[in-house]
C-alpha cells in the first residue's frame, strides 16, 4: 500500500537532481493536447504512458505537460516534442504503445519516429 | 467518452482555462440513495448568466480553434440518461460549480473509470492550481490535495514523471480500498 512516507523517500532521491531541471540544457518538453477532442480520442492513456515510461527509465531531462485544443482535432491524440535548438516535432493519432516507442527512440536515442509525425500521416 | 473520469478531466480543463487557483473535485457514491454525485468547483473567472445559459449548447464555445464545444453537453447527457440531474452555477469573478447526479446502479451509467489517471494529470500538469479530490463511498471518505503533496515534496515539481507515477498509484490504491476495487 502506497503511503505519503513513500513520497517523502521519493522526494529525497529526486532532490538535487531536480533543481536545475527546467532550464537545464537538453531539457525536452513533451506536450499532450488535452481538450475534449484529445480526451475523447484517447489522450489520457497516452500522457500516462509517457509519464510511466519516462519514470521507468528514470530520465531526468524530460518534462511532460498538457495543453488545450491545438486545432487539428482530426489528428488527436496529438503530442508535440520541444527540444532546445531543434524544430518542434508533432506526433499525431498517438496510442500508449506509440508513446513508449517515442520515449525510447526519440527522447532517449534522439531519433525522431518519422512514421508517426504529422508530415508522414498527411501525405 | 466511455468513462465518467474522462468527463471530469474534460470539465476540469475549463477550470484550468478559467485561470482558477483552486479546484475541488468530489465523487460521492451513495448506495443508500442509489446516487452518484460528481461536483467540480472552481474559483476561476466565472461566466455571465448569458454564457451559463449557452454553455449546455453544443454549438457554443469560447474557443476560436473550432466551432463546437462538446465537453459540457457530453457530461450533461451522461447524467440525464441515468435519470439524474445536471446543473451549473457561476458568477463572474467568483467561480463556477458544476454538479452532475447519476443513478448509481442505472444500466446506462458509465463506469467512473480511471480516476487516478485523471487526478494525476490534473495535479501533475497544473502545479499553479491547488486541486483537491474527495472520493466518498457511503460513509467512508478519501481526500488528497495539491497543497498536501507540495508540502511533502518541498520544491520537487509535481510534474516530475516519478512523482506523477506515485500520485497515480496512491490515489488508485486508496480508491480501491474504499470501493472494493470496483469503480
Amino acid at each position: 500500500m502506497k503511503s505519503l512516507a513513500e513520497l517523502q523517500a521519493l522526494r529525497d532521491s529526486m532532490k538535487g537532481k531536480i533543481g536545475v531541471r527546467d532550464d537545464a540544457e537538453g531539457n525536452i518538453r513533451v506536450v499532450v493536447g488535452m481538450a475534449t477532442c484529445g480526451i475523447a480520442a484517447g489522450a489520457r492513456p497516452v500522457l500516462a504512458a509517457f509519464t510511466e515510461e519516462v519514470s521507468k527509465r528514470n530520465l531526468q531531462n524530460v518534462t511532460i505537460a498538457q495543453t488545450g485544443c491545438i486545432g487539428i482535432c482530426q489528428y488527436e491524440p496529438v503530442v508535440e516534442v520541444y527540444e532546445p535548438g531543434k524544430e518542434k516535432v508533432t506526433y499525431v493519432k498517438m496510442t500508449p504503445e506509440m508513446a513508449v516507442k517515442v520515449v525510447n527512440d526519440h527522447l532517449v536515442n534522439g531519433n525522431v519516429v518519422t512514421e508517426y509525425t504529422i508530415g508522414a500521416k498527411t501525405k | 467518452m466511455e468513462e465518467l473520469s474522462l468527463n471530469i478531466l474534460d470539465i476540469a480543463q475549463n477550470s484550468v482555462r478559467a485561470n482558477a487557483t483552486r479546484v475541488d473535485i468530489t465523487v460521492a457514491e451513495l448506495p443508500a440513495e442509489d446516487r452518484l454525485v460528481i461536483t467540480i468547483n472552481d474559483n476561476g473567472c466565472g461566466m455571465t448568466p448569458e454564457q451559463v445559459a449557452h454553455v449546455e449548447d453544443p454549438f457554443y464555445t469560447t474557443r476560436t480553434t473550432r466551432k463546437v464545444g462538446l465537453g459540457v453537453p457530453f457530461f450533461k447527457m451522461a447524467a440525464l440518461m441515468t435519470g439524474g440531474d445536471f446543473s451549473i452555477q457561476s458568477q463572474v469573478g467568483k467561480g463556477t460549480r458544476v454538479r452532475a447526479v447519476f443513478g448509481l446502479t442505472h444500466i446506462d451509467r458509465m463506469p467512473l473509470g480511471n480516476m487516478a489517471d485523471t487526478m494525476c494529470i490534473l495535479m501533475g500538469c497544473n502545479e499553479q492550481i491547488n486541486f483537491s479530490f474527495t472520493y466518498q463511498v457511503g460513509e467512508a471518505v478519501f481526500t488528497v490535495g495539491t497543497a498536501q503533496l507540495q508540502e511533502i515534496l518541498d520544491g520537487v515539481p509535481l510534474n516530475t514523471p516519478q512523482v506523477m507515477d506515485f500520485i497515480r498509484g496512491y490515489i488508485k490504491e486508496n480508491m480501491d480500498l474504499l470501493s472494493g476495487g470496483a469503480s
